[in-house]
């Protein structure tokens, strides 16, 4: 099945979890933010939300900014 | 610097009163010394999409270390307070901190705040018990607002961002700090030391700034320079300056003359 991730077409297997998906992008789960579908995702559910067809997914994190 | 005069905002103390954003920079090694150098203990930063395709590049925080610094987010970037709100509510699912720097824009050029924008997301991050740091204009008014919906400090500007320019308002912001109680932070507009230093001879809590430092042709010497800088206005302010006349006093005694 194919979800959008930050925007771009990915494919993954049925039964993914985000916390899964995270580990296979090799991103440390501790500095990130996660949104699913414009909700935005407790930690603690990145182990427990699989993930469906057409889901969209936003990973985030802190860059260098000081104010735009 | 005496070391008992902290700052503490919403429980949080601060041993800098200079605060620093991390854009800007030629890299992560850069933005590390500058901060460094500066002495400071809060870094601001934004908040972005993970680069997915190229895992290679390396994370501000592995340089940044948030148990050594106070970590701010802010919501630069944002011009409606949808943006603004969805943009804390991230940051602070990132668990890193529960402080904001809220930033809701009204326009590119200026980049002046959106205050009406920037007092409805206030009021509604207050509410989700964010500690609200709103960066907002050199207006008393509003000011005063951002206190009473529950922002524990206001960030006024003294110049547009990244400009340079120094205090275009010195009277406006004393009378920010006057009408308010609570710490006052400038934040924008600083260009040089002297900007910085007059900042908190006015009485200002803290100065933040990025581009100052960031876009000086040293930036580790410019850093080094603003942490002197508010270490001394910072001083003459409790000192007590002496009161301006239009004539001359001498300094020595008459008595004793020939």
């Amino acid at each position: 099945m194919h979800i959008q991730v930050n925007g771009e077409s990915r494919g993954v297997n049925h039964g993914t979890t985000v916390a899964v998906l995270l580990r296979d992008l090799n991103i440390r789960v501790d500095r990130v933010a996660v949104e699913l579908n414009l909700e935005i995702l407790a930690k603690d559910d990145f182990d427990t939300r699989f993930l469906q067809e057409g889901d969209r997914l936003e990973i985030l994190s802190f860059i260098g900014g000081g104010a735009v | 610097m005496d070391a008992h005069d902290r700052l503490v905002i919403a429980g949080h103390e601060f041993k800098s009163r200079l605060w620093v954003g991390t854009g800007k920079y030629k890299d992560f090694i850069e933005t590390q010394k500058a901060i460094e150098a500066s002495g400071a203990d809060v870094v601001t930063v934004a908040v972005r999409r993970v680069n997915i395709t190229d895992r290679s590049r390396e994370n501000l925080l592995d340089y940044i270390d948030p148990k050594k610094y106070t970590i701010l987010p802010n919501t630069a970037g944002c011009y409606t307070v949808e943006d603004a709100l969805r943009y804390a509510r991230l940051a602070r699912a990132a668990g890193v901190s529960d402080l904001v720097k809220l930033e809701v824009l009204g326009d590119e050029k200026t980049l002046f705040p959106d205050t009406v924008g920037l007092l409805e997301a206030a009021r509604i991050l207050v509410k989700e018990g964010f500690i609200v740091l709103p960066y907002t204009n050199d207006d008393p008014i509003v000011a005063k607002k951002l206190v009473d919906i529950g922002c524990p400090a206001v960030m006024p500007l003294a110049a547009p961002i990244g400009s340079g320019l120094g205090i275009r308002n010195p009277y406006n912001l004393k009378i920010i700090m006057e009408t308010v109680k609570v710490p006052i932070i400038v934040d924008a507009g600083v260009g040089t030391a002297s900007d910085a230093a007059l900042a908190m001879e006015y009485g200002a809590e803290a100065v933040l700034m990025n581009t100052a430092i960031a876009g000086a042709q040293d930036p580790l010497a410019m850093a080094e320079a603003m942490k002197y800088a508010v270490w001394a206005g910072r001083l003459a302010f409790k000192a007590g300056r002496i009161s301006r006349k239009l004539y001359a006093t001498a300094s020595s005694p008459i008595e004793g003359m020939l």
